[in-house]
């Protein structure tokens, strides 16, 4: 592949011929906030925070769309790039609620850490802010459409990622708004739930509705693991705190769904502590289930299956094992239907 | 499945039959429906208007039970305007004089008459699929749920193979498999008639393999699959059962008829999360361990071989199955002792050829594809892409073998079943957002027909066939053909499966859970 070698802050470095300036200046090691910008979506240059200086350019240019050619000189840090993205944030925080103190999203918020980063107050323009009312009207996301940036990258995750296209850009100037068409709640659209606009949310504006209030994103233990719903084989990170699984976010590494899944694995594995859950071994005793301890629950069924086999043979047992149970928990079925009760009566429900 | 999701990308046409992915499996169905705004093909074989039918660029609004001769009417236009791949078909391939000879009778004509598709549409379709280099064609459940679903599948690698749409990035045969780790439960030798890997049970060298392993005689006669189960317990010669993590009752065919298999056993042992209605029905319950409470592995569709990881601790007193099963077994005098589900897999692996070179290290980010039969093999994203399993790929023409029970004066309407996509067969049920959006059965009725009846979306019919009758609610909508019904099995308030067919594919025992007759009848309204 064709390579271009260009210099960011002083360093040379070498990409593949259509690399963009901003993967370029990642490359060599330099900060380049984003906002609108995403690897995986297209891009609309939207935001400007990416700005560098290039030199030769008579204005800084927007690095995430912009092409990264032989010899190019680019500056990513100089008073002019940091003056310009001040005023992107200083403008986006004067229309932003000041409410990291109780936001789910703080600590894991794009515009709380370049504000951070860039030490840039609220407040600076004293202009106009949205009073949108709180969308949460459907079961699985809650909207909070003032703490929204316009970066637009929800409704390309919709579009591009789902399919879908469910939420758009609506009205104009400081009325602008991501909605569904006809301006309708969520639960009232043809939105699927699957959450990948929640996914890719760079703020606090869209939010899983079941993790709301119950930890901090750093109080939070990720533990990536496989979907136990469909065939597709999504992984994904249980959030888990202080023993009890709050939820479900996506992980970018998931080789088959990258961010991207379905209601069910985002919003369902909640069943885990549903309070019917069965926690203790049940005997039936003249047709009444009665709890009984793990002995007297593997002695019986042990002396049990060892009367019926001595009495009919190995052939009256059989064994239905689970299309839902683990790769080991199969293997040590049918392992023990075959080398402990001796029969090949093992199956399990393949066809549904 | 022969190729892989990321595949998916890579193709230019989807020919989707007999499957529902935006419900059923919908990251693969988002696949779909994100490649289509880059401009692939679409084309969907379905009897219901579902909603990647109406994405389609064709739409083949087949009769229920009526695959065969659409695939095959589709072959016998491509056959008769020389688009099949006579290089691919020489090359790799034999058997196609047979095919020939019995798709010859059917016309195009013929097929729009068993089908309902109009002419046209073959034609379009035929042409599209066949000149589209890179063509994937997908199935699930409305293929194989039939009582000829082996020979529905082999009419998809008949058609595929015709047009040399095999072995090659971005097209292939992609049946997308139902439950979460069904692959992995048939890897697993969770099978009457295999080992692990698929393994013949039946075949000597095998079994002194893993009497060798196992240290103990096995049986070489292969088990009985689970309609035969449930038959032998109805005539009282299987006594006991023990059933891991399914509800047979609830999800398998013709549920009064398991209800009374279950009955009649001396000894039923249910290992699960909830009180399933198979559970109720045991004289032992033993509590599991939910998969965010254990270490493991879940093998999916894509033959992703993909760990599980234990997060929080067993909820109450339960219990990891395989510690279950294990106790037990060491109590009948054969102990299998493992300290951890790793030891399990290295087994497992030492067992079975395809798995040979996975371990819990190598799969601790992206998972492997297999066949991975050796530590330094990549994994297998597409498969037979220089030959097939058996060397070369066999066409088998297949005639038409129509539905086991067909509407009549007395049982007037089609009744046909599948998934949706808020519920995911029972555990669904339990999760509180999930079951709050989707509380209850909407059975869908056309128009047409609810006029018939006197219903309106929201109202209560009964629902009876020749062995049960349930109540549903029904929404009403041009999504489904008239004179038929679709309903889910999702909920055990209206238990689906006492109406539909005991009978099965006599190859594969798969039930047939897409075609059953049934009378509607207005119920009184609460
Ligand atoms: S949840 Fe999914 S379908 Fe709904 S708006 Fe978000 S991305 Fe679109
Ligand atoms: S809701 Fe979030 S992702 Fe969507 S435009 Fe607003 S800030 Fe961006
Ligand atoms: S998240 Fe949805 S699509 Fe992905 S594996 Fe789970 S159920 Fe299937």
């Amino acid at each position: 592949m064709p390579t271009v070698t260009l210099t960011v802050d002083g360093k040379q470095v070498s990409v593949p011929k259509g690399t963009t300036v901003l993967e370029a200046a990642w490359k060599a090691g330099a900060f380049v906030p984003t906002l609108c910008h995403d690897p995986e979506l297209t891009k609309p240059g939207a935001c400007r925070i990416c700005v560098v200086e290039v030199k030769g350019a008579r204005n800084l240019v927007a690095s995430c769309v912009t092409d990264a050619v032989e010899g190019m000189v680019v500056e990513t840090a100089t008073p002019a790039v940091v003056e310009a993205r001040k005023t992107i944030l200083e403008l986006l925080l004067d229309n932003h609620p000041e409410d990291c103190l109780t936001c789910h999203q703080a600590g894991d918020c794009k515009l709380q850490d370049y504000a951070y980063f860039y030490n840039v107050k609220p407040g600076a323009f004293g202009g106009e802010a949205h009073k949108y009312d709180l969308e949460d009207d459907n079961l699985f996301i809650v909207r909070n459409m003032n703490k929204c940036i316009l970066c637009g990258k929800c409704l390309r995750a919709c579009e591009e990622k789902q399919g879908r296209a469910v939420i758009d850009f609506a009205y104009r100037g400081f009325k602008t708004k991501v909605t569904t068409a006809m301006d309708k709640p969520l639960a009232d659209s043809v939105c699927v739930s699957c959450g990948s606009c929640v996914a890719i949310c760079p703020t606090g504006a869209l939010t899983e509705k079941a993790m709301l209030g119950k930890a901090r994103k750093w109080e939070i233990e990720k533990v990536r693991t496989t979907c136990p719903f469909c065939g597709v084989g999504c992984n994904f990170d249980l959030n888990v705190h202080q023993g009890k699984v709050l939820g479900v976010t996506s992980n970018a590494a998931s080789p088959t769904n990258g961010r991207d899944m379905c209601v069910k694995g985002r919003f369902g594995v909640d069943y885990v502590h549903n309070p019917n859950r069965l926690t203790t071994p049940l005997i039936k005793k003249n047709g009444q289930f009665v709890e009984s301890s793990w002995e007297e629950a593997l002695d019986l069924v042990a002396s049990k299956l060892g009367e019926i086999k001595g009495k009919y043979g190995s052939d009256s047992i059989a064994a239905l094992s689970s299309a839902r149970c683990t790769n080991e928990d199969n293997f040590v079925m049918q392992k023990f239907m075959r080398a402990g009760i001796g029969t090949n009566n093992v199956d399990h429900c393949a066809r549904t | 499945m022969t190729n892989s999701f990321a595949d998916y990308l890579n193709t230019d046409l989807f020919f989707v039959i007999g499957s529902n992915p935006t419900e059923a499996h919908p990251m693969a169905g988002a696949k779909i429906m994100s490649s289509l705004l880059n401009g692939t093909k679409l084309i969907v074989a379905d009897p219901r208007r579902i909603e990647l039918a109406e994405k389609a660029d064709i739409w083949l609004q087949h009769r229920p039970g009526t695959d065969i001769p659409l695939l095959n009417g589709l072959m016998h236009i491509i056959i008769k305007e020389g688009l099949h791949d006579k290089k691919f078909i020489e090359e790799r391939t034999e058997g196609f004089e047979d095919l020939k000879a019995t798709v010859e009778t059917y016309t195009p004509k013929r097929v729009s008459e068993m089908t309902g598709v109009p002419e046209k549409l073959l034609y379009d379709a035929a042409r599209l699929y066949a000149t589209t280099a890179k063509a994937m064609l997908c199935y699930t459940l409305g293929i194989t749920e039939h009582i000829c679903g082996v020979d529905n599948v082999m009419s998809t690698a008949n058609i595929a193979m015709l047009t040399g749409h095999l072995g090659k990035e971005g097209c292939g045969v992609n049946p997308q498999r139902g439950q979460n780790n069904v692959q992995g439960a048939c890897d697993m030798g969770a099978l009457p008639g295999d080992y692990p890997g698929y393994q013949k049970v039946a075949n000597a060298e095998a079994q002194a393999k893993f009497e060798k392993a196992w240290g103990v005689k096995l049986s070489g006669k292969p088990g009985l699959t689970i309609p035969d189960m449930m038959d032998a317990a109805v005539e009282g010669t299987l006594k006991a059962m023990f059933v891991l993590g399914e509800d047979p009752v609830l999800t398998d065919p013709d549920a009064n008829h398991i209800k009374k298999a279950f009955n009649k056993m001396d000894f039923v042992v249910v290992q699960e999360l909830f009180m399933s209605e198979t559970a109720k029905l045991a004289d032992v319950i033993l509590p599991g361990a939910s998969f965010a409470e254990k270490d493991g592995t879940f093998t999916s569709s894509e033959r992703r071989v993909q760990r599980v990881r234990k997060a929080i601790e067993p909820i109450g007193d339960t219990r990891p199955d395989w510690w279950i099963i294990c106790e037990i077994s060491k109590r009948m005098g054969y102990p299998m002792e493992y300290a951890h589900p790793e030891q399990i897999f290295n087994e497992i692996a030492s067992l079975t050829p395809s798995y040979g070179g996975i371990n819990y290290e190598r799969i601790e980010y992206t998972g492997l594809q297999w066949p991975c039969p050796t530590a330094d093999h990549p994994g297998t994203p597409v498969l037979h892409t220089k030959s097939f399993a058996r060397g070369k790929g066999l066409f088998k023409g297949i005639e038409h073998t129509p539905p086991a029970e067909m509407p009549d004066e007395e049982y007037p309407y089609l009744l046909s079943t599948g998934r949706i996509l808020y519920h995911y067969n029972v555990t669904t049920r339990y999760s509180s957002a999930l079951d709050a959006h989707r509380p209850e059965e909407m059975a869908m009725i056309h128009p047409a027909d609810a006029a018939t009846l006197g219903v309106c979306t929201g109202d209560t019919v009964q629902v009876t066939s020749r062995r049960g009758s349930v109540q549903t609610k029904v929404n009403v909508t041009d999504k489904v053909l008239t004179g038929m019904i679709w309903m889910s099995f999702h909920y055990k308030e209206t238990p689906t499966n006492e109406l539909t067919v005991n009978a099965f594919d006599p190859v594969s025992k798969t039930g047939e859970y897409k075609v059953a007759a049934v009378r509607i009848e207005k119920a009184a309204q609460v």
